[in-house]
């Protein structure tokens, strides 16, 4: 397909999204992450039957968490997409780019700070959880 | 196993307004059954609190750190050789623990980032509910294992008041009433005439109107 989608998305893979827990989203956010998508199966279609249903209540509990500590609970969202699915993948991402951009970076950083190895101010980074669960 | 909710963040902001390091401990025992103060919720709190600072500009370190149970003095004398090194502890255990580490290290402030809220058990996941007071005077074998104590908001003896209703009680449409479960738990079991046993004015100095409660074992003591 030859798709393309931002640079600055860095793919984290786990088995399952129901491997994702909210201190993993959280560490993210401390280690200068400007946003974080965790991007799942298809609602039932897990092939652990439930993993991205408890994903998608962790990544809710992490939203609750970021607001009441200042980070913003915006910068945290859940996707589903099957593995077949790369078009959606592709866009998706462009999607989660555009909308942190759009929020700035992450309010840890303060002023002209560099925000991370190798990345530059106002260019958002996300960090992707990503099922590698093939269908 | 002791439940416990963890206090309001702007609560726990406030603790350690003040301080740049600090010891956030956990402890593996109730807190971390009942998913409030375990190794995990020690982490998640650690990391909220230090984006919060980092965020205000006021950088804080924060050592995680979870005893085995911090109820017991073995594990609790185990912070003697760290607990020097931070401005301050804050305890995501019990309010037993709490108050036992403060019992310890006198020179040390002590705080709860919990609030200690009841005895009880595991419903299901992500479910708690209370089960016991500790009166220290059990009469569950008259009331075939239900507490009318603790289920029964008033602690009746002696069955139900006016405000069970379809089963529930009056303070609040979801909780069952006690005396409707311990009816239905006689019937069950073809005991009713249990039901027709006045019980007397129950001894309440075994609870806590007697005081601080304490118990010794003479021949454990070493």
């Amino acid at each position: 397909m030859r798709l393309t989608y931002p640079t600055n998305v860095k793919v984290l893979k786990v088995p399952c999204t129901g491997r994702v827990d909210v201190i993993h989203i959280l560490k993210a956010f401390e280690n200068g992450a400007d946003g974080v998508y965790v991007a799942g199966c298809l609602e039932g279609e897990c092939h652990y039957l439930v993993g991205n249903l408890r994903a998608k209540k962790r990544v809710g509990y992490a939203k609750q968490l970021l607001e009441e500590c200042g980070i913003g609970g915006e910068r945290v969202a859940m996707y589903n997409l099957s593995s077949a699915q790369g078009q959606r993948f592709a866009a998706i991402a462009l999607e989660m780019t555009e909308k942190i951009r759009q929020l700035g970076p992450n309010p840890m950083k303060k002023g002209s700070r560099v925000m991370g190895h190798g990345s530059r101010e106002n260019e958002s980074q996300e960090q992707v959880a990503r099922t590698e669960a093939k269908s | 196993m002791i439940v416990a909710n963890r206090k309001p963040f702007e609560e726990l902001l406030e603790f350690i307004k003040p301080y740049s390091k600090i010891l956030l401990l956990g402890c593996n025992e109730c807190v971390t059954v009942c998913a409030t103060g375990g190794a995990k919720e020690v982490a998640i709190l650690a990391s909220e609190l230090k984006m919060h600072r980092e965020k205000e500009g006021r950088p804080i370190e924060i050592m995680e750190h979870v005893l085995e149970r911090n109820c017991d003095p073995e594990y609790v004398e185990s912070l003697k050789p760290m607990v020097g090194d931070y401005e301050m502890v804050m305890s995501m255990a019990c309010g037993c623990g709490i108050q036992f580490v403060a019992e310890h290290y006198r020179e040390k402030l002590v705080l709860p980032a919990v609030n200690t809220t009841f005895d009880g058990v595991t419903e299901e996941h992500g479910v708690w509910s209370e089960r016991c007071l500790g009166c220290g005077n059990c009469i569950l074998d008259k009331t075939l294992g239900i507490c009318p104590v603790t289920r029964c908001a008033k602690s009746l003896f002696n069955g139900p008041c006016g405000g069970s209703q379809g089963g529930k009680c009056e303070v609040d449409k979801d909780t069952p009433c006690g005396w409707q479960l311990i009816v239905d738990r006689l019937k069950e079991m073809n005991m009713l005439d249990k039901y027709m046993e006045i019980q007397p004015l129950k001894d309440w100095s075994t609870s806590r109107d007697g005081g601080p409660r304490r118990r010794v074992r003479e021949d454990l003591k070493i």
